[in-house]
C-alpha cells in the first residue's frame, strides 16, 4: 500500500508526466517554437526601420507573440487529458485537487520557458540588439510575464476544454488577464533594454509581481471549482 | 432540476417599478435637455456628461453585484444567485455599452478625438471585453451546474483583475477629467446642473436595479416553466 503523495510532491509527478509527453511527442513544442519564429519574422516586415528604432520595438514585438503563442501551448494543458477521459484518473488519484492544477501550471511554465529560452536569442538576433545584454535583461521578465500568464491560462484551460467553443474562448477569458501582463513585460524590458535605471522599470516590474502572487494563488484556489463533484 | 417554481411565473415583469424607473429615465432626459443651463466652453456635447456618469455608475453598481454573486455562489451553491449575477452581467453589459458609446460622442469635440487611451477609457474598455467574455462563457456551457461554477470562478478572477488593469493603464498617462462632482472638496459644479446630475445618477441607478430585477424574475419564471416541462 503507497502513501498519498503530498500536494507539491503530487504536483511534480503531474509536471513530469506533462512534461516526458511533450518531451517523447515534442507536436506542441516544435509547432509553437515555429510560430513564434515566423510571427518575430513576419512583424519585422511589418514596420518602418527609419520611424521606430528596434529596441523600442523589439520588446512589444515578442510579448505579443508570446502571448499568442502561449495560447496555443496552454490550449493543450488539459486538451491532453480528454481522449478516453484521462482527466478522471487523474480525480480518482488520491492527490489533492489542487495538486493537478499546479503540477499542471509547472509544465506550462517549463514549456513556455522552453519556448522563451529560443525565442529571446532569435528576437537578439533578428532586431539586431546587444546579445549578452538582451538576455539578461530579458530573461528576469520572461520569467515573471510566464508565471503570470500560465497562471490564469492553465485555469481557463481546464475551463475551456469542457465548453462548446474550447479554441476560440481560451483567448476570449484569457487575453483580458493577459493586459496587465503584457503591458507591464513590454513597458518594463522596453526600459531596461534602452538603458534606462532600473526605478524605472520597477513599478512595472513590482506590478508583474504582485500579479503573479495573486493570481497563482486565487487560481490554485479556483482551480478544485472547476471540477465536476 | 429543481422544483417547478409557479409563483414567480404568474408575476408580471414588467410592473409598476419598471414603470416608475421608465419615467425617471425619461424625466431625467427632458430636464437633461430643456431645463440644464449649456455650459461655457464645451457647449451641448457637455450634456452627456449628464448620461456617461451615470451610466458608468450604474454599469459600476451592476459589475459589482456579479462580483458578489459569483462570491456568494461559490460560497452557498444558490442557483438564485448564479442567476443574480447573470442578470446583473447583461445590465452591466448594456451599461458599459452606453458608457462606451457617450464617451466618444463627447471626446470628438472637446478632445478632437474619439479615442484615446487613456487610464479610465482603457479600463472601461476592458471591463466590457470582461463582461462579453463572461456572456460567451455562459453561452458555452451545456451543464448549468458547471456553468455556474465557471461563471462564477470566472466572475470572482475579473474582481481580482480590475485593480491590476486600473494600475496597469493609470501607469500610462491619464488625460480623462478629474472627478467633478464626486472628490474630497466641494463639488465644482453650478447648483443647477449638480441638480441635473445627482437626479440623473438616482434614475439611472433605480433604472438598472429595476432592469436587473426583471431580468431575474424573466430568468426564474423561464426556470420554473423548464421545470414543469421536465416534470
Amino acid at each position: 500500500m503507497h502513501r498519498a503523495p503530498g500536494t507539491l510532491h503530487a504536483a511534480l509527478i503531474i509536471a513530469r508526466k506533462d512534461l516526458a509527453i511533450e518531451l517523447r511527442t515534442r507536436s506542441a513544442f516544435l509547432s509553437v517554437l515555429v510560430f513564434t519564429l515566423l510571427a518575430l519574422v513576419t512583424f519585422f516586415f511589418a514596420w518602418d526601420q527609419t520611424a521606430v528604432s528596434a529596441v523600442d520595438l523589439a520588446p512589444g514585438v515578442l510579448w505579443v507573440t508570446f502571448t499568442f503563442a502561449g495560447l496555443l501551448g496552454l490550449h493543450r494543458s488539459f486538451g491532453v487529458e480528454s481522449p478516453d477521459r484521462a482527466i478522471d484518473a487523474l480525480l480518482v488519484a488520491p492527490i489533492e485537487r489542487e495538486a493537478i492544477y499546479l503540477g499542471k501550471a509547472l509544465a506550462n511554465v517549463a514549456f513556455v520557458s522552453a519556448v522563451l529560452a529560443i525565442a529571446i536569442p532569435a528576437l537578439a538576433l533578428f532586431y539586431n540588439l546587444p546579445f549578452g545584454r538582451t538576455i539578461l535583461m530579458l530573461g528576469p521578465v520572461a520569467v515573471l510575464a510566464a508565471i503570470g500568464l500560465v497562471a490564469v491560462g492553465t485555469l481557463f484551460s481546464a475551463m475551456a476544454v469542457n465548453t462548446r467553443l474550447s479554441e476560440l474562448l481560451l483567448p476570449m477569458l484569457s487575453l483580458p488577464f493577459f493586459v496587465p501582463v503584457v503591458m507591464a513585460s513590454a513597458q518594463a524590458s522596453t526600459r531596461l533594454l534602452a538603458g534606462r535605471p532600473l526605478e524605472e522599470a520597477m513599478p512595472w516590474l513590482r506590478l508583474l509581481a504582485a500579479f503573479d502572487i495573486i493570481f497563482v494563488v486565487a487560481c490554485t484556489m479556483a482551480y478544485p471549482f472547476t471540477i465536476e463533484e | 432540476m429543481t422544483a417547478p417554481r409557479a409563483a414567480p411565473a404568474r408575476a408580471p415583469l414588467f410592473d409598476w417599478l419598471f414603470i416608475l424607473s421608465l419615467i425617471g429615465v425619461a424625466g431625467v432626459l427632458i430636464r437633461i435637455v430643456w431645463f440644464t443651463p449649456y455650459e461655457a466652453t464645451q457647449g451641448a456635447a457637455q450634456k452627456i456628461y449628464y448620461i456617461h456618469v451615470p451610466a458608468a455608475l450604474s454599469a459600476y453598481l451592476a459589475l459589482f453585484v456579479v462580483a458578489v454573486m459569483s462570491i456568494v455562489y461559490l460560497w452557498l451553491r444558490d442557483e438564485r444567485s448564479d442567476l443574480l449575477a447573470w442578470s446583473a452581467a447583461e445590465v452591466a453589459f448594456l451599461f458599459t455599452s452606453v458608457v462606451l458609446c457617450t464617451g466618444p460622442l463627447w471626446g470628438k469635440p472637446v478632445w478632437g478625438a474619439w479615442w484615446t487611451w487613456d487610464a479610465r477609457l482603457s479600463l472601461t474598455l476592458f471591463l466590457w471585453f470582461l463582461t462579453l467574455a463572461y456572456l460567451v462563457l455562459r453561452g458555452a456551457v451545456e451543464d448549468p451546474a458547471m456553468r455556474a461554477r465557471f461563471s462564477a470562478v470566472l466572475g470572482v478572477l475579473a474582481a481580482l483583475l480590475v485593480p491590476f488593469i486600473h494600475l496597469s493603464v493609470y501607469l500610462f498617462r491619464t488625460l480623462h477629467p478629474m472627478p467633478i462632482v464626486l472628490k474630497p472638496e466641494r463639488p465644482s459644479l453650478p447648483s443647477e446642473m449638480l441638480l441635473t446630475w445627482t437626479l440623473a445618477v438616482f434614475a439611472f441607478l433605480f433604472f438598472c436595479v429595476v432592469l436587473i430585477r426583471a431580468r431575474y424574475r424573466l430568468e426564474l419564471a423561464r426556470q420554473g416553466v423548464g421545470g414543469v416541462t421536465n416534470a
